[in-house]
C-alpha cells in the first residue's frame, strides 16, 4: 500500500514466555485500517498468546505496541477497548442464563462515555434501567440491521445456536465502534454457509475502514478472505506474505515448516463392502439428559458400520454429538424413553451398560479429555485401568492388578510416543496432545472391534494429529468398524469412507465421501438438503431470511 | 376473642415465625446468585443471635442489638470468604466448619447470657395505616425487624433485576470465567455477596434472640439455617418465592404451637418434626424436575475460582 | 497485599501431610490466645486440656471410648466424601442405630442369651442404614440434595428418640425421668480392659478402618468411588454407576453410624437417654477431613478429637471453663486445616511492595494480570482455554 501514515497497530519484538515454553519470541506485526490481516499458524504456534497480549489479557515480557504510531500501554482489556480494540473470543464470552441484551450490556463499559470517544449515547450501556435497556435495544437493532446480524435481544443465550452466539459477540464488539476487530478462529464452530455469511460481514466492515485481525489455521479461508498473512511457527514470525501471491500449499509449507509425509488415509477402493456389519443402530431415540444445559434429544438415528470402514459424522457443536457418543457406548444409567436398537456384531445391546459393551468389543474416545476421557488427578496407570480393565484383564476377584496396570500404561506410552515422565504422572500434567495420544492408545490397546471417537485431533499439532489419523486407519485395516464424530469437516473428508452429518439430534443419510461436496455437507450440517431430514431446516443457515422477521419483531416492540 | 381475632393472632405469629427464615434465605439467595454456596447459615444465625442479645444486654439499646447481630453474622461470613474465596477451600467443607464453629462460639460467648430476660423489640405502629381494620393489625404493627425484612425483600428484588450491579452479580454466578475475561472482579463481587448473606443471617439471629424468643439459649436456631438453605432451592433462586416459602414454613411452625395449645392428641415431638419433614417434602417436590433445578440454579454455584486458572 | 498466591505446577505431597500438623499448631496457638482472653493462664489451660486427661491409664482408656464412635463414623464418611456424596446426617443415623439396637435390648431385657448382643448390634447397623437409605433414595430417585435431607433427618431422629424415652420406653421404675431401663448384662458390650470403660467397640472401629483402607486402595469398588467423586463424566464413560455409588456410601456410613450408636448405648451409656451423643456425627466430619479422608489418618484424627472432648471435660472440672470450648476448638481446627490445605495446590510468594496492585488471586507476580492462560500446570489450562472446546455450546 502507498499509505504513508503510521499503521493502526504495530507490534515490535513482542515476547512472552511461560514456565518451560517460549510462546512468543520477538513478534513484529503491522496492521492498517481497512485490511483483513491473517494470523496463521498451527495449534501451539503462539497465535492466541499474541492476541491475548494485544487485548491486555496477558502482559508481554518484552516488546512494544504502537497504536497509530504512539506507544500504547495496554494493561487490561478495558484499556484495549478504550483504544478501540475488540476481540471475539474463540470461546464465546457469554452468560448462558442471561438474555442477549444483558450479555451485551455486560460487555460494554458501565458508562460508555467514559471511554472518551464521542459519538455515542452515553447512558445506553450503563445499566439495567428501563430507559437504558430501551436505548441499548435500539442500538443493537441498528447494528444488526446494518451488518446483517439478526439477533433477538430478549432470548436467553442457552436457547441460541452457535452462529447466533457468535453474532452476539460481534454485535457487542461493534457497539463500541472499534478500529480493530480481532477474530480468534471464528469459523471452527460454523457451517460452511454460516462461514460465508460471516465473511461478507467482515468484508463490509473492512470496506468501512475497520482493521480485522483474522486468526486461523484454515488455509482456504485465508486465501478467500485476507490480503496479507503473518505466519507464526513455534512462537516466531516466519513470514509476512501477500496472500494473492501464495497458494494454499505454499502457505501450508510455511506454516508447518516442513511438508508432512503424505499418508494415504483412504482405504483402497477395492477393499470395500466385503466385510461384515459390526455396528448397527436402528431408530435410536433418546430424550435429552435431564439438567444438561442445551441437551439435545436424539431422533431416530440409523447407522450401520462395516468392519474395515471409517464413518465420519460431521456437525456443528451441540447438535447431539455428545449424546450420540454417550448412547452408543452405553455410558449412562439406563433412562426411560430410549427407543431403538443397537447391535454389536449382531448381538443386541439392550440392557448392556458401558462395561458390558466394552466386553463386546466397543471402545470409545470422548471429545473432552480431562474429566471425561481421563481423570485429571489420577496417574496414567490408574487412567489406563479406567476403561481397559475388562478387556485387558486388569482385575482379579474385584481387586486391581496394580503391576499389570502399570505394564499396560507403559505399553501405551511407548507405542504412541506419549511424552510423560512415567506412568505415575498425573493425567493433568500432560499436554493436550500427549493426553489425547494416551487416551487413543488406551482404547486401541484393547483391540476393539468397534471404535467411536469424537474430535480425535482437536487442538493437536499436525504431527500428533497425523499419528492419530494413521492409527485409526490402521485399526480399520485390521477389520474394526470406526465412527469418527468431528466438527472438522476437512478432517472427515480426508479420513472417512462414508460421511453423514448430525443436526439437532438427527443424523442424515451416509454418503460416499468421494462423491459428496463440501457444500452439500454444509447443507446437511444445517439440517437441510437431505431427503430424510427435512424437519430441522432453516434454523441455522438461512440467517438472511430471518433478518426480516427479526426486524419486524423489533419494530413491533 | 372472636374468630377473626384468633385468625389475626395466628397470622401474626406466622409472620413472626417466618421473619428469621426470610432474612436468612434472602441473604443466602444473594450469595448463591453470585456463585457462593455458604452452608454456614446456621452458625451465622447463632452468632448473630448471641451478638445481638449481648449488645442489647450491655447497652440497653435495641438498635445496637440489631447492628451487632448483623455484624456478628457478617464477621463469621468474612471467615468463610477468607477460606473459600481467598484460599480456595471447598465451599461445602468451609460452610460445615462455619456451622460447627458458630455453634461452639455462640455457646461460649453466650454462657453468661443464659437466663437473662429481655422485653423484646418494641412494636412500631405505623401512623394511620395501623388503624386500618384487620390489615392494620396484621401488617402495620410490628417491630422494626419485620418491616426491615419486607424492605429487604423489595431491595433484593430491585437489586437483582434492575441494577447493573445486580446484573454483574448474576453474571458472576453464571460463569465466573467469562465474567473474569470481561474484566469483572469475581472475588470482590463474591466477597460482598457473602458478607451480605452473613449480615442477613445475623439479622435472622438477632430477630430470634431479640424479638421471637426473646432470650438467649444455646443452639436456639434449631435448624432454621438449614431450612433457609432449603427455602432457596424451593424458591428456585427467585426472591419473591422465598417470601412464599418463608411464610409457608412460618405457618407450619405455628401450626405446631397451636396444636399443642389446643391439646391435640399428638405428642409434642411429632409436631416439632413437622418443619423438618416439610422441608424434605418440599425439596423432593422441587428437585424431582432435574432440569428445573439446573435451569434456575446459578451455574457456578459452589465452584472455586482462582483468577489464574 | 505484598503476598500473592500462585498455583504449584503439581500438588505438593509433603503439604498433604504437613497441613494437618500445621493446622494443629495454629489451633493450639489460637487456643492459648482464646484462653488468655478468657482470663485463664494459657499454659495451665492447655495442660488441663491436652495433658491431664492422659495422665493415667483410665484416661487413655477413655480416649479409646471417645475415639470409637468418631472413628467408626469418620472412616465411613471419608469414603462418601471421596465419592462426592455429602452425608452430613451421621448424627441422625447414629441416633437411629441407638434406637433400633436399644429397642431390641429393651424388648429382650429379661433374656440373658448370648445372641441378644449380636442381635442388638445388627439392629443398630440396620437402623442406621435404614435412616441413611432415605436421603440415598431421595437423591437417586428425585435428585434431592443429600446435605439438606440427611441433616433434616437428624433433627427428626433426635425428636424421635426424645419421644420414645419420654413415652413408651420410659423406665417404669425410673421416677418419671426421661430414661429407659438400664440394659441387662446380656445387652451390655463387654469391656476389653478391666477396670476401665474401654469396650469391644474399638476393635470394631479399627477393623472397619482396615477394611476401608483395603477397599479404597486396591478394589474396583474403591476405584469407582474415587472416579465418580473426582470426575463424574469419566465415571459414566467407564460405566461406573452413580446411583450405586450414592447407595454404597450412604449404606456404609449409615451402617457405621448406626453401629456407633448402638455401641455407645450398649457400652459406656448402658441405657437410652434423650441425648446420647455430644455431636459425634458432626465432629466425625472434622475427623474425616483432618485425617485426609484416609483410614490411617482418620484413625489418628479420631483420637485427637476424642482428646478434645476429654480436655473439655477436664478443663471444666479443673479450671471451670465452659464445655462449649470443645466445640470452638473443633471448629477452629477445621478452619485452620482448610486454610492450610491451600498450600497443597498453591504457594505464597512474597512479591514485595510497590509492584502495582497485585493481590491474592493475581497470577504470576501480577505480571500476567488477568492471567487467562499460563503454562506449567497452567499450560494445560492455558491450552484448554485457547483450544476450541468441542463440548462447549
Amino acid at each position: 500500500m502507498s499509505d504513508t501514515s503510521p499503521p493502526l497497530l504495530s507490534l515490535r519484538g513482542m515476547t512472552k514466555s511461560f514456565p518451560g515454553v517460549v510462546a512468543n519470541q520477538g513478534v513484529d506485526l503491522d496492521l492498517r485500517g481497512g485490511e483483513i490481516h491473517a494470523l496463521l499458524g498451527e495449534n501451539g504456534a503462539g497465535k492466541s498468546t499474541l492476541v491475548q497480549m494485544i487485548y491486555g489479557v496477558l502482559k508481554a515480557d518484552a516488546g512494544r505496541m504502537l497504536w497509530r504510531g504512539q506507544a500504547a500501554d495496554i494493561r487490561d482489556p478495558a484499556a484495549a477497548r478504550a483504544l478501540g480494540i475488540a476481540l471475539v473470543f474463540q470461546h464465546f464470552s457469554l452468560f448462558d442464563s442471561l438474555s442477549v441484551l444483558e450479555n451485551i450490556a455486560l460487555g460494554l463499559p458501565p458508562d460508555d462515555a467514559a471511554a472518551g470517544r464521542g459519538n455515542r449515547n452515553s447512558a445506553a450501556g450503563r445499566g439495567n434501567s428501563i430507559a437504558g435497556r430501551a436505548r441499548l435495544r435500539d442500538r443493537i437493532h441498528a447494528i444488526s440491521a446494518r451488518y446483517g446480524l439478526p439477533l433477538h435481544a430478549d432470548r436467553h443465550v442457552y436457547q441460541l445456536s452457535v452462529g447466533e452466539r457468535q453474532r452476539i459477540e460481534i454485535v457487542r464488539c461493534l457497539l463500541q465502534a472499534p478500529r480493530l476487530l480481532i477474530m480468534d478462529e471464528p469459523t471452527s464452530v460454523l457451517t460452511p454457509q454460516e462461514t460465508a455469511r460471516l465473511f461478507e460481514t467482515l468484508r463490509q466492515l473492512a470496506a468501512e475502514g475497520l482493521a480485522v485481525l483474522y486468526i486461523s489455521h484454515k488455509l482456504d479461508e485465508i486465501t478467500a478472505l485476507c490480503r496479507r498473512a503473518t505466519i507464526l511457527r513455534g512462537g516466531r514470525v516466519v513470514d509476512c506474505v501477500e496472500v494473492a501471491s501464495e497458494s494454499a500449499r505454499s502457505l501450508a509449507a510455511r506454516m508447518m515448516g516442513e511438508e508432512l509425509p503424505d499418508a494415504d488415509l483412504r482405504r483402497p477402493a477395492a477393499a470395500a463392502d466385503a466385510k461384515a456389519l459390526r455396528l448397527q443402530v436402528t431408530g435410536l431415540s433418546r430424550a435429552p439428559a435431564a439438567g444438561v444445559a442445551g441437551g439435545v434429544a436424539l431422533k431416530a438415528i440409523d447407522l450401520a458400520v462395516r468392519g474395515g470402514e471409517i464413518v465420519g459424522i460431521a456437525g456443528v457443536a451441540g447438535n447431539g454429538q455428545d449424546e450420540l457418543l454417550t448412547a452408543l457406548c452405553g455410558a449412562a444409567d439406563g433412562r426411560p424413553g430410549d427407543a431403538g436398537r443397537i447391535t454389536i456384531d449382531g448381538r443386541d445391546c439392550a440392557g448392556a451398560g458401558a462395561r458390558a459393551r466394552r466386553r463386546m468389543g466397543l471402545a470409545a474416545v470422548p471429545a473432552e479429555r480431562l474429566g471425561h476421557g481421563a481423570v485429571a488427578a489420577m496417574s496414567l496407570a490408574d487412567n489406563a485401568f479406567l476403561t481397559a480393565f475388562e478387556r485387558r484383564r486388569l482385575l482379579k476377584l474385584g481387586f486391581i492388578r496394580a503391576r499389570a496396570c502399570r505394564r499396560f500404561a507403559a505399553e501405551v506410552v511407548a507405542k504412541f510416543k506419549v511424552k510423560a515422565p512415567g506412568v505415575d504422572a498425573l493425567a493433568a500434567s500432560l499436554s493436550g496432545g500427549n493426553l489425547q495420544k494416551f487416551i487413543v492408545g488406551r482404547e486401541l490397546g484393547q483391540a476393539p472391534g468397534i471404535l467411536i471417537v469424537a474430535q480425535p485431533t482437536w487442538g493437536l499439532d499436525a504431527g500428533a494429529a497425523q499419528t492419530i489419523r494413521v492409527a485409526l486407519r490402521a485399526l480399520a485395516e485390521r477389520g474394526a468398524a470406526i465412527v469418527v464424530i468431528s466438527q472438522d469437516l476437512d478432517e472427515l473428508m480426508e479420513l472417512s469412507d462414508r460421511i453423514g452429518a448430525i443436526c439437532a439430534g438427527r443424523l442424515s443419510r451416509l454418503h460416499d465421501t468421494r462423491a459428496v461436496s463440501v457444500e452439500r455437507m454444509g447443507l446437511l450440517m444445517a439440517g437441510a438438503g437431505d431427503d430424510g431430514a427435512g424437519v430441522a431446516t432453516v434454523a441455522t443457515v438461512t440467517a438472511g431470511a430471518t433478518t426480516e422477521s427479526a426486524t419486524e419483531t423489533r419494530h413491533a416492540d | 376473642m372472636d374468630i377473626s381475632g384468633i385468625l389475626i393472632a395466628a397470622l401474626l405469629t406466622i409472620i413472626t415465625a417466618a421473619t428469621p427464615l426470610l432474612f436468612a434465605a434472602l441473604g443466602e439467595l444473594v450469595a448463591e446468585k453470585s456463585g457462593v454456596l455458604n452452608l454456614g447459615v446456621e452458625g451465622m444465625i447463632l452468632l448473630g443471635a448471641v451478638c445481638g442479645f449481648a449488645a442489647v444486654v450491655f447497652t440497653g439499646n435495641a438498635a445496637a442489638g440489631i447492628v451487632a447481630g448483623a455484624l456478628g453474622g457478617a464477621a463469621l461470613a468474612s471467615v468463610f470468604a477468607l477460606l473459600a474465596l481467598g484460599l480456595q477451600a471447598s465451599q461445602v467443607a468451609t460452610g460445615l466448619a462455619l456451622t460447627i464453629f458458630g455453634v461452639g462460639l455462640s455457646a461460649l460467648l453466650g454462657q453468661d447470657l443464659v437466663g437473662i430476660a429481655y422485653a423484646g423489640l418494641p412494636k412500631i405502629a405505623l401512623p394511620v395505616l395501623s388503624k386500618l381494620p384487620v390489615v392494620g393489625q396484621l401488617l402495620f404493627n410490628h417491630d422494626i425487624l419485620v418491616y426491615l425484612s419486607w424492605a429487604l425483600l423489595a431491595a433484593v428484588v430491585w437489586f437483582l433485576s434492575r441494577t447493573r450491579a445486580g446484573l454483574v452479580l448474576r453474571a458472576v454466578g453464571d460463569s465466573h470465567a467469562v465474567a473474569h475475561a470481561l474484566g469483572y472482579s469475581v472475588l470482590r463481587i463474591r466477597l460482598f455477596a457473602t458478607l451480605f448473606g452473613g449480615a442477613c443471617a445475623g439479622l435472622a439471629g438477632a430477630y430470634l434472640s431479640l424479638a421471637y424468643s426473646p432470650l438467649w439459649i444455646e443452639n436456639m436456631s434449631a435448624g432454621r439455617g438449614w431450612i433457609a438453605l432449603a427455602l432457596v432451592v424451593f424458591a428456585t433462586w427467585r426472591p419473591w418465592r422465598v417470601l412464599v416459602g418463608a411464610y409457608l414454613f412460618g405457618g407450619i411452625t405455628i401450626a405446631q404451637l397451636h396444636a399443642q395449645a389446643l391439646g391435640v392428641g399428638v405428642p409434642a415431638q411429632v409436631m416439632s418434626m413437622l418443619p423438618y419433614l416439610a422441608t424434605i417434602a418440599v425439596l423432593v417436590l422441587i428437585s424431582r424436575d432435574r432440569g428445573k433445578i439446573k435451569r434456575n440454579a446459578p451455574a457456578c454455584i459452589g465452584k472455586a475460582f482462582h483468577p489464574s486458572s | 497485599m505484598p503476598i500473592e498466591l500462585s498455583r504449584r505446577p503439581s500438588p505438593s505431597r509433603a503439604m498433604v501431610y504437613l497441613s494437618p500438623l500445621l493446622a494443629l499448631g495454629i489451633t493450639l496457638t489460637a487456643g492459648m490466645v482464646l484462653f488468655a482472653g478468657m482470663g485463664v493462664p494459657p499454659l495451665a489451660a492447655l495442660h488441663a486440656f491436652f495433658v491431664e486427661p492422659l495422665s493415667n491409664a483410665y484416661g487413655w482408656a477413655e480416649l479409646g471410648v471417645k475415639a470409637t464412635p468418631l472413628l467408626l463414623i469418620a472412616v465411613a464418611l471419608a469414603v462418601g466424601f471421596r465419592a462426592g456424596v455429602w452425608n452430613i446426617g451421621a448424627e441422625g443415623q447414629l441416633t437411629l442405630g441407638a434406637i433400633c439396637g436399644g429397642g431390641i435390648a429393651l424388648l429382650l431385657w429379661r433374656s440373658d442369651g448370648a445372641w441378644v448382643l449380636p442381635l442388638m448390634l445388627a439392629g443398630g447397623v440396620a437402623g442406621g442404614m435404614a435412616w441413611a437409605a432415605i436421603p440415598a433414595f431421595l437423591k437417586t430417585r428425585f435428585n434431592t440434595n443429600e446435605i439438606l435431607t440427611s441433616l433434616m433427618l437428624t433433627y427428626v431422629a433426635t425428636l424421635l428418640l426424645s419421644l420414645l424415652v419420654h413415652g413408651p420406653w420410659r423406665d417404669p421404675d425410673g421416677f418419671n425421668f426421661p430414661e429407659s431401663r438400664i440394659f441387662s448384662d446380656a445387652a451390655t458390650l463387654p469391656v476389653i480392659w478391666h477396670g476401665t470403660r474401654l469396650h469391644l467397640g474399638l476393635p470394631f472401629a479399627l477393623a472397619l478402618a482396615a477394611a476401608v483402607w483395603v477397599l479404597l486402595a486396591r478394589s474396583l469398588v474403591g476405584f469407582q468411588l474415587k472416579v465418580n467423586g473426582q470426575a463424574p463424566a469419566a465415571g459414566r464413560y467407564a460405566g461406573f454407576s452413580e446411583r450405586a455409588t450414592v447407595w454404597f456410601c450412604f449404606a456404609l456410613a449409615g451402617g457405621a453410624a448406626g453401629l456407633a450408636g448402638i455401641v455407645e448405648v450398649s457400652g459406656p451409656i448402658g441405657q437410652l437417654l434423650p441425648a446420647i451423643s455430644p455431636g459425634y456425627g458432626f465432629t466425625a466430619i472434622i475427623v474425616a477431613f483432618l485425617g485426609r479422608l484416609h483410614p490411617l489418618g482418620v484413625a489418628l484424627a479420631a483420637h485427637l478429637l476424642a482428646l478434645s472432648y476429654l480436655g473439655g471435660e477436664s478443663a471444666q472440672i479443673t479450671l471451670n471453663l465452659p464445655l462449649a470450648v470443645t466445640g470452638v476448638f473443633q471448629g477452629m481446627l477445621l478452619f485452620f486445616l482448610l486454610a492450610c490445605d491451600v498450600l497443597i495446590h498453591y504457594r505464597f510468594r512474597w512479591r514485595g511492595y510497590g509492584r502495582g496492585r497485585g493481590r491474592i488471586g493475581r497470577g504470576h507476580g501480577g505480571r500476567d494480570g488477568r492471567g487467562r492462560g499460563r503454562r506449567g500446570h497452567g499450560g494445560r489450562d492455558a491450552r484448554r482455554n485457547l483450544e476450541p472446546n468441542p463440548a462447549a455450546a
